[in-house]
């Protein structure tokens, strides 16, 4: 299996989020966290935020880049307690543990993260209902904050600070280890089952009673059906095989493949987005699906295709996510399945997923509701379709999700951000300077550029 | 397969010890600061789920050491099949034509210290009847070239004398296998502007394990760079004082 994730997404002196939406920036990778993190601004993972949280301010354009530091502290086989370097990936820990029958309590849809990025954007997955974001299983961290102190916290120890961590954007101070459990799995596949959902109402109604058996769930939908068919996709329900369900082998590394160049502007348009979904669909049998599936493939299917952020063209594409409080009827997410068609919003991918509770992060994203993502290629007016989103989301209570966003207003996440205060607070007591930064908090909060 | 590795704390070093430790072989360390060393002791026990067989210090500094580091690594692995160094200095051109202490550092520890830590693993491989040297040397020693003068000048003496220890010892079970490697993005490299063809450690690692099983002589890393130094070798002169590689 290629390794060739790490630091793919330099041009020059140009940088870039996954949505390859550039600036002015270098990365500079570490090997000594501890030492490059003394004047460090900003630490970056694999690059896997969308928009700007991982990029320098204008005045600083440099990120310390994480991924060589990836060395494993501990890992206790007889209670899974585990402790690393910020720059471990995901990849790596599914590489030599998975098939040892060892997994993350809680893993995001791509495995090119790195545990520093895991905490910074406090992750949640499939199983956000029953497990919650990646943060409630994190025990402790040790980090560097803007004072120089190396400092270590923790729900007992300076829990502040560790709870502003979580899903802070690495804005309170740079994580230099993260300590978690990792879990034990009955086998390392994952018994699938899959099926064709009608339209928005069935597929909330279908998500939250899939809940109650699944530990892991998420949603396709088609954004392009209208009327009747408004919202139908495709719900996948999974959990960990049993040992006597599992094949006998180990699932083997997979070959990946790598879209090989940047694609021409006109290569994903109305129609072959339109193309895609009902191709997507209809490839699905109207019977429910069930079998055993690689557990890439069930937890990370775009990860098959390297540098997918290419299709999008030179100039890249954003990745809206937000959760909306849906309270039984489903009626906010049909209004903005409604708002989304008006504005002709055509999403290549467009995932749904029920949340849970909220967790310890002080800002993290997730809420209980439903959650909606929609990739939104970078074109003229773009900005104007997520003010409207975002008008529509604030109204309803929602929020956005900082990991995804490149184009939202201040004045829109505040609306959006009851916690917002109470987590600059804390930010400023160990931040007080602003000195730890990034372009997306110099957009959103004023830092100094 | 028992082994020894000089500089396993991170870059290529580090990836080739954990492959190894990851295959089940024996691995002893020998490094400069045990702190490091520890940590990367703790990082290659918690990947495998086994102890390594041990840890020693030992700087390509201090000579003196050299004996006493591998007579421990002796003592804990019984058997010595391969002894791997990839450590080294590692300084720009331009710092170097500035500094003349910063050179006679460089020189003696890339090329007098190296060759006297294998000269002292030669003896000791022959005299338990053979194994496998393998030594990281560079294809900056290929070629003069403006770039790394000094550094390339230490690096083709330490190729050179690799390639005549394969010709004499090869007969009496001592393989040498000789790595050169061009750009792999390492701590080393970082801030350095990637050039096409950049390798990843990882990738590296798993090719001196191949040529390490397969006892081969001489291996560039990535595989392409042997093209690249090919052409580079045939270069004429006035052209290699042109161009700026």
């Amino acid at each position: 299996m290629s390794s060739d994730h790490r630091i793919k997404d330099i041009q020059g002196n140009q940088i870039s989020g996954w949505g390859r939406i550039f600036a002015p920036g270098k990365s500079v990778a570490s090997c000594d966290l501890e030492t490059d993190s003394r004047e460090a601004v900003l630490f970056r993972g694999l690059g896997r935020s969308y928009g700007d949280s991982a990029l320098p301010p204008p005045s600083h354009p440099v990120v310390i880049a994480t991924p060589l530091a990836d060395k494993i502290r501990f890992f206790d086989r007889a209670t899974g307690l585990f402790r690393a370097e910020a720059g471990l990936s995901l990849h790596e820990i599914n590489r030599l543990f998975l098939r040892e029958g060892w997994f993350v309590p809680v893993s995001p849809g791509t495995q090119f993260v790195t545990l520093g990025g895991m905490v910074a954007s406090d992750v949640h997955g499939k199983n956000h209902h029953v497990d919650g974001c990646f943060g409630e299983h994190v025990e402790a961290l040790k980090m560097r904050v803007a004072d120089g102190r190396i400092l270590e916290c923790s729900m007992t120890c300076e829990p502040e600070l560790f709870r502003a961590t979580i899903g802070g954007m690495g804005l309170t101070g740079h994580i230099l280890e993260v300590e978690f459990r990792l879990r034990r799995i009955p086998s390392p596949w994952i018994w699938q089952e899959s099926r064709r959902i009608g339209g928005i109402e069935e597929f909330v109604a279908a998500l939250k009673s899939s809940a109650r058996e699944w530990p892991f769930t998420v949603g396709w939908i088609d954004c392009l059906s209208q009327g009747q068919a408004m919202g139908r996709g495709i719900l996948m329900c999974g959990r960990w095989a049993t040992p006597s369900e599992a094949p006998a082998s180990p699932p083997p590394f997979r070959h990946t493949l790598a879209v090989p160049f940047v694609f021409p502007e006109l290569a994903l348009n109305p129609w072959t987005v339109r193309a895609f979904n009902y191709g997507y669909y209809h490839a699905h049998r109207a019977e429910v699906k069930r079998g055993i599936v690689h557990p890439e493939t069930f937890f990370y299917p775009l990860d098959a295709v390297h540098e997918w952020n290419r299709i999008y063209g030179p100039r890249g594409f954003t990745q809206y996510q937000c959760v909306l409080p849906e309270t039984g009827d489903c009626a906010l997410t049909r209004r903005f399945f409604d708002l989304l068609t008006r504005l002709g919003g055509a999403s290549f991918l467009c995932v749904i997923k029920d949340c849970g509770p909220e967790g310890r992060g002080m800002i993290s994203f997730p809420m209980p509701g439903i959650s909606i993502a929609l990739d939104i290629p970078v074109r003229p007016g773009i900005q104007a379709m997520i003010n409207t989103l975002n008008d529509f989301v604030a109204a309803a209570g929602g929020r956005i999700y900082l990991t995804k966003d490149a184009f939202t207003r201040p004045d829109h996440f505040r609306a959006m951000e009851p916690r917002l205060e109470s987590w600059l607070e804390v930010r400023r007591k160990w931040n007080p300077d602003g000195k730890i930064r990034s372009a997306q908090s110099v957009r959103l909060f004023g830092d100094q550029p | 397969m028992n082994t020894v590795i000089l500089g396993a704390t991170q870059g290529m070093g580090q990836a080739l010890a954990r492959l190894l430790c990851a295959r089940g072989d024996s691995v002893f360390l020998l490094g400069r600061d045990p702190q490091k060393m520890d940590l990367c002791a703790r990082d290659l026990e918690a990947r495998s789920g086994r102890p390594i067989a041990g840890m020693a210090p030992c700087d390509l500094s201090n000579p003196a050491g050299f004996g006493p580091a591998l007579d421990q690594a002796q003592a804990a692995l019984k058997r010595l099949d391969a002894v791997i160094v990839t450590a080294g200095l590692f300084y720009s051109q331009e710092a170097l034509e500035a500094d003349p202490t910063l050179t006679e550092k460089l020189l003696t520890v890339d090329f007098t210290h190296t060759i006297l830590f294998c000269e002292e693993v030669r003896r000791r491989l022959l005299a338990g009847g053979g194994g496998t040297l393998c030594v990281f040397s560079s294809v900056a020693g290929d070629r003069g070239r403006k770039p790394v003068i000094l550094y390339g000048a230490a690096k083709a003496g330490l190729s050179h004398y690799l390639e005549g220890l394969d010709h004499k010892f090869r007969s009496q079970g001592l393989v040498t296998v000789c790595v050169k490697p061009g750009f792999v993005k390492t701590g080393m490299t970082a801030g350095l502007k990637l050039p096409p063809f950049a390798g990843e450690p990882e990738a590296v690692a798993r090719r001196v394990v191949q040529a390490l099983d397969n006892r081969t002589p001489l291996v560039y890393v990535p595989g392409v760079w042997r093209w690249i130094l090919w052409v580079i070798r045939l270069l004429p002169r006035f052209v290699m004082r042109r161009i700026g590689f």
